[in-house]
């Protein structure tokens, strides 16, 4: 253990604050927290140290932590210094820490990919960690965390359970047609088979929503010029964030603003007035902003008073009238009547917004999909059991393998031995 | 001054056998050492060859002009192809053997292959000179007979003990004495030896079983040959039949368990799951009303019966006793009663994929010495390592399948890199890619390599390429017709109409379109002789998974070829934790590939070992 690569990174934000964490992870931290800070404490017991650079100046007085591996987050022997949260103090330790041979700063993600490498953790935890430590939202991190429990592993592992049994049968079929195993493979096998491919068709169907929660809602706000987008944003955010100008076409990009309604990430976007233009700059951001109504889960399509559009049709559009505090005709279902100005209406609206939010990506009760990279190892799954019939079980058992595979590549592999223990355990083998 | 051969094989049954054939048709000077000449191409146990997974072993020997094939066709007495209603990757050819005929035409092969020298005298030792290769051998009489290389292929012998109820015999089968000396020799050289079990039924005497009230099992008609030379079976075919144990059976064995000796504590080495004596079937089957018995006839002019269903080492008068619970089995006559044996194992993982001991140079393992059962498996191990034996002799390299050419390599590489916990028998699901390894194309795929590499000779050299080339005409043919979707139609084919053409062998792809269908069309395809019409049609139904497996070929040769070099120091391999750097450290692994497939060694294991080898690659670029 004494060659590992040993890695150290600043664990808590650069900046000031009480305290700032340092962490080492490796072969030699023992090594490193010993040459710094004297004796190692007691495993997983904090102690006082006092941290030294190599001439024997004091650094910092820090509490030190030492996590023996295996029983650590990444397997091996960490170590952590929670020393005052200064840049300087930070700054001091990391550049010694630099100096000791054998250290090296860790790369991105690198400690929870040692976590992964020694088996303390699947690739969805992995995930699941980075999920949380991004999460901005409730919803986010109830699901981030549910992730790391386990809950998308256990689903995923248990359809890995079942497609080795149905395999199981598969391959009793080929391997042990002389034994009177009394198998009746389709009888047995088709109900597990179809209840498979409806759980993951359910799963692929729930509409992204895992991968939306994880990423945001997406909200666009588009209208002609001048209809008081920006205005608008700024109210749902609060604060303002879009140059707001009462000259046409002044938001020639599109402005993000994140929101958190209810629980759920939205980010909402402003986008150009839409219009025909000459002007190059303004018909690339008119581009842009049909682009981003493209993509959006919902558009907030603004109107006023004194320019009223036909409903949109699309239920995908949410239709708003601003500027409701001046005169103009009767507003007229579905559209809600804003001001910007005053902030009537938004009270509705933003109850309206967080409705549909949730909707489109409320917390789930049961594990959903959270990144693409699963949804395409699921869709190759379900696409491989959806062509398997077992009046041909040698091509059954190669789509079944290409469904495991699939499935075992999001947390894990699946080996022969496994399926043949299953079969050994469920029948009667003479010969 | 002593003899001296280029190889010595020490065993005459179907490892022995096989090996010694190999080794002489390579080229080496050969002597086979047996303990009895008579007994040369014995079965021991169930007289069969062949089946699933086995069957693709045998066809694998005959491609590379091994004796299984044509020793089973010359003594087959019921052919049945396994899985005929299946997909043609998963069928296996079986046969049940006449024991005596099998023993005639096996030792008559020996007799007349050139280079070899068939030897009656037990081998109590190995020579080592001093460099610690072997060298040669000692003979129970003391002889020492020098050679190049030794392949050792035990069987049951080396310490074998039989059981039967309580009474315990030393012996390698029935009536013939173990092998104790080489059991001493391999510890001595620190070979890591373990104990397996297996077992086999009581035999009967046909005359005395009433087959009036059973049901009968015929063979295949026409039978199936396993060699490809084979042209037709010429041996007269007999039938078996069908009965099942009962109730009245099922209770007495449960009276007699704690007699036999898996239960009361006799034995405690490992038998095959897939080969559970009938008392383990009461234990772990315990819900099932009956098992099955296929009463197989041992020989044509033999009145001796192997009930295939009821291995057992209860005590002899509880067989008896349970016989006659057995419809049609009421009035029959033990010939004599089944038992269970226990053996000495070399662990298999002591082995390069040549088969050469790591540990002594020059010696080589074959068959259930390295903890498999089955005839096949011998047989197939027994080629190898012959062949490689006399190749080392003559200074070439080994010759080496990986798990996507051969079951051969499939089973050479489980045992080497995952070692046994129990007897290891061939299935057709241990193969990865068992739509690219079939049956039907053994000889494609392993003949050019027996050619290229001294092992085979003219006479299947001219066969193969007759079959090459008709297999190249076929497709030449398919590939250059094409029909439009409603001229398919004309001549009666479904096709959607789509506009697009599809040529022969598209048409071919379909599951209900033969290759019979398309001679109305393209009538120059009547030409094409039924075995090249067969393998046509498999390769074109296969089609689309064959692009599939050939895509996972690519990348598990990819792995196959990151080479791990002998010296890689574990220990400075970043992120491994210390299971995984013990067991790699155990076992070294040749390849990335074969890491991956060791116990305990996880995906995440292999991410961190192919970062090291990329960090650790010379920088400079390697040339041609």
């Amino acid at each position: 253990m004494k060659f590992t690569d040993t890695i150290y990174a600043l664990a808590t934000p650069r900046g000031r604050g009480g305290i700032a964490i340092v962490r080492l992870s490796g072969g030699r931290a023992f090594d490193a927290a010993q040459a710094l800070g004297g004796a190692l404490p007691q495993p997983r017991r904090a102690s006082l140290r006092g941290l030294k650079d190599t001439q024997g100046h004091l650094l910092d007085q820090a509490l030190m932590l030492t996590f023996p591996g295996p029983n650590s987050y990444t397997g091996e022997d960490v170590v952590e210094f929670h020393i005052h949260g200064g840049l300087a103090v930070s700054a001091a330790l990391l550049d010694i820490l630099g100096l000791i041979p054998g250290l090296r700063p860790a790369q991105p993600g690198e400690f929870t990919r040692r976590a992964v490498q020694a088996g303390h953790m699947d690739l969805t935890a992995a995930e699941a960690v980075a999920d949380l430590i991004d999460a901005e939202t409730d919803a986010q991190r109830r699901q981030a965390l549910g992730q790391l429990g386990g809950r998308l592993a256990a689903l995923y592992d248990q359809w890995r359970v079942e497609i080795t049994q149905l395999r199981a049968l598969v391959e009793a079929e080929i391997d042990f047609v002389d034994e009177d195993l009394g198998l009746n493979l389709p009888e047995r096998a088709a109900p597990i088979l179809w209840r498979l491919i409806s759980a993951l068709s359910d799963h692929l169907a729930d509409n992204g929503r895992g991968e939306r929660l994880r990423q945001g809602v997406s909200i666009a706000i588009a209208g002609s010029p001048n209809v008081g987008k920006s205005s608008i944003l700024n109210r749902l955010a609060g604060r303002e964030a879009a140059i707001v100008s009462a000259r046409a076409g002044t938001t020639r990009d599109v402005i993000e603003v994140h929101l958190d309604l209810g629980g759920v990430p939205v980010i909402l976007a402003d986008t150009a007035g839409l219009r025909d233009s000459d002007d190059p700059v303004e018909a690339e951001g008119i581009a842009r902003a049909r682009a981003r109504m493209a993509q959006a889960d919902l558009t907030l399509f603004v109107d006023t008073t004194h320019d009223p559009a036909p409903p949109p049709m699309d239920p995908r559009i949410l239709w708003v009238r601003n500027k409701i505090d001046e005169a103009g005709p009767d507003l007229l279902p579905p559209a809600f009547g804003v001001s910007a100005l005053t902030g009537a209406g938004f009270d509705v609206l933003i109850t309206e917004l967080a409705a549909r939010a949730a909707d489109l990506a409320g917390a789930s009760e049961t594990p959903v999909l959270t990144r693409a990279r699963h949804r395409h190892a699921v869709t190759r799954a379900r696409d491989a059991l959806t062509r398997v019939t077992f009046s041909d079980p040698e091509l059954a058992a190669e789509d079944l393998r290409l469904a495991a595979d699939a499935l075992g590549s999001i947390t894990g592999a699946v080996h022969m031995e496994q399926v043949l223990d299953v079969v050994f355990a469920e029948f009667c083998i003479g010969k | 001054m002593s003899e001296q051969y280029d190889v010595i094989v020490i065993g005459g049954g179907h490892a022995g056998c096989e090996a010694a054939a190999a080794s002489a048709r390579f080229g080496a000077r050969t002597a086979l050492f047996t303990h009895k000449i008579e007994t040369i191409g014995e079965m021991s146990c169930n007289p069969a060859i062949g089946g699933l997974g086995k069957g693709h072993l045998v066809r694998e020997i005959d491609s590379l002009d091994g004796v299984m094939g044509q020793v089973a066709d010359a003594a087959g007495i019921q052919f049945r192809l396994l899985n005929r209603s299946k997909g043609p990757a998963v069928r296996g050819p079986r046969a049940q053997a006449d024991r005596k005929l099998y023993r005639n035409a096996m030792r008559a092969r020996l007799e007349g292959q050139a280079n070899l020298t068939l030897v009656g005298e037990a081998v109590e030792d190995l020579i080592r000179d001093s460099s610690g290769h072997v060298a040669g051998i000692v003979t129970a009489t003391g002889r020492r007979v020098r050679a190049g290389a030794v392949v050792l292929t035990t069987g049951t012998f080396l310490r074998g003990l039989i059981h039967m109820g309580e009474v315990r015999i030393p012996a390698g089968r029935v009536g013939e004495a173990p092998s104790l000396g080489l059991s001493a020799s391999l510890t001595q050289a620190g070979f890591d030896l373990g104990r397996l079990k297996t077992g086999t039924p009581p035999r009967l005497d046909g005359r005395t079983i009433d087959w009036a009230g059973l049901e009968p099992q015929a063979g295949d008609e026409p039978p199936v040959p396993f060699s490809f030379l084979t042209k037709a079976i010429t041996t007269p075919q007999i039938a078996c039949a069908i009965t099942t144990t009962t109730q009245a059976g099922h209770d007495l064995i449960r009276a007699n368990l704690h007699r036999a000796p898996i239960y009361s504590g006799q034995i405690d080495s490992t038998g095959p799951r897939y080969c559970p004596s009938i008392e383990d079937k009461m234990v772990r089957f315990a819900d099932k009303q009956g098992h099955q018995i296929f009463l197989e006839p041992e020989g044509l002019d033999d009145p001796t019966v192997y009930p295939n269903g009821i291995s057992t080492s209860l005590p002899e008068e509880v067989q008896l006793a349970l016989l006659k619970t057995i419809p049609g089995l009421e009035k029959t006559v033990m010939m004599r009663p089944g038992y269970a044996i226990e053996y000495d194992y070399v662990d298999p993982r002591e082995l390069l994929a040549s088969l050469e001991t790591k540990r002594l140079p020059g010696l080589y393992l074959a068959g259930q010495i390295n903890g498999t059962t089955g005839y096949e498996e011998a047989a197939a191990q027994g080629l190898m390592a012959g062949w490689n034996a006399a190749r080392k002799v003559s200074g070439s390299d080994p010759v080496i399948f990986d798990r996507a050419q051969a079951y051969i390599g499939v089973m050479i590489d489980d045992l080497i890199t995952r070692g046994v916990s129990e007897p290891y028998r061939m299935f057709t699901s241990r193969a990865e890619y068992r739509l690219t390894l079939r049956a039907d194309n053994a000889d494609q795929r392993l003949t050019p390599i027996g050619l290229a590499n001294g092992l085979v000779g003219s006479l299947r050299e001219n066969a193969f390429a007759t079959k090459v080339s008709g297999l190249e005409q076929a497709q030449e043919l398919l590939r250059h017709r094409s029909l439009t979707p409603s001229e398919a139609r004309r001549h009666g084919l479904t096709i959607n109409l789509d506009g697009r053409s599809r040529t022969g062998l598209d048409l071919l792809s379909y599951p209900d379109i033969s290759l019979e269908a398309l001679v109305p069309v393209w009538p120059e395809l009547a030409a094409l002789s039924p075995e090249i019409v067969e393998q046509t049609e498999i390769d074109a139904r296969y089609g689309v998974y064959l692009d599939r497996q050939a895509a996972d070929i690519k990348a598990f040769r990819a792995q196959e070829h990151l080479a791990l070099p002998d010296d890689l120091d574990y220990g400075a391999v970043s992120g491994l934790s210390t299971e995984a750097r013990q067991r790699l450290m155990r076992a070294r692994p040749a390849s990335l590939g074969q890491a991956g497939r060791l116990e305990g060694i996880t995906p995440a294991n292999l991410t961190v070992l192919l970062a090291h080898l990329r960090k650790n690659r010379p920088v400079h670029a390697q040339t041609a």
